[in-house]
């Protein structure tokens, strides 16, 4: 892909600090925003970073996303290092989830987060390691969309 | 409806962010299950919940809600309502119970879109 990038950032993500989760998201967002796309591309984009940051807090050590912006499209790269998913097919099941108790008080761990970012993209990979981490390549077609 | 109209009509306690009162209300969602509210909120729905825990305003600043109702007397975290003010989210509760509320905010017409 030989396609100009307006934009490119690395946002880090610290695995179990619940108390930033969701500011790489809100970041990215501001950011999406500010580039002019239309809102309804940057809400989607937000849901699913939102999704992925949180996942890396509550399963992984530690990740990142990375935040690119071509005039086509918005693609997102979520990488941690962490356990891993061993079944991908049974992770993607909506309302399985493998939260511990705690997190589940919280609210999280309804089992729908890698659902809600398939749903949110229009083009979603993920590739997983067991005790290595996991990769999500996520992107949503702009076609120069603009608010 | 705006929703300073709302927290006069029930009688609603404020907790932070005060000079955000000014937004319309355009419908509601009850939930407790932060994915679930990502996946089915939306643009300014008044968020009707009993967590307290900082992590609830990210949602409404991603979803772009119209505030946080934290329900049954539930009053929000400190750092909860740091973050609210920080973000300029609108924190509120009701002694009302989530399904008692949501009752409420429909019958005074507000009704999901």
């Amino acid at each position: 892909m030989t396609e100009a990038v307006s934009f490119q950032q690395e946002f880090k993500v610290k695995g179990g600090d619940f108390s930033r989760g969701g500011e790489a998201s809100c970041e990215i967002k501001n950011l999406l925003r500010d580039l002019g796309l239309d809102p309804q591309l940057v809400r989607r984009a937000a849901i699913a970073c939102y999704e992925a940051e949180m996942n890396i807090i509550m399963y992984a050590w530690q990740g990142q996303l990375d935040l690119l912006v071509t005039p086509h499209r918005i693609r997102i790269i979520a990488e941690d290092k962490g356990p891993g998913i061993a079944d991908i097919k049974q992770a993607m099941r909506e309302g399985y989830s493998t939260a511990t108790p705690e997190m589940r008080e919280l609210g999280f761990g309804a089992g729908m987060g890698l659902a809600n970012i398939k749903k949110n993209t229009d083009t979603f990979r993920i590739t997983s390691k067991v005790g290595r981490g996991t990769r999500l390549e996520l992107t949503i077609k702009t076609n120069g969309r603009k608010a | 409806m705006k929703l300073a109209e709302v927290i006069k009509r029930l009688d609603l306690k404020v907790f932070a962010g005060a000079k955000d009162l000014t937004r319309t209300v355009g419908g509601g969602y009850a939930g407790d299950l932060l994915s679930d509210v990502m996946a089915h909120g939306q643009k300014d729905h008044l968020w009707v919940t009993v967590q307290v825990h900082p992590n609830i305003i990210a949602v409404a600043v991603l979803k772009e809600l119209a505030g946080i109702v934290l329900v049954n007397g539930r009053e929000p975290a400190p750092e909860t309502a740091e973050k609210a003010k920080e973000k300029g989210v609108p924190l509120i509760g009701t002694r009302l119970s989530a399904y008692e509320f949501a009752g409420r905010l429909y019958g005074m017409g507000i009704k999901r879109e």
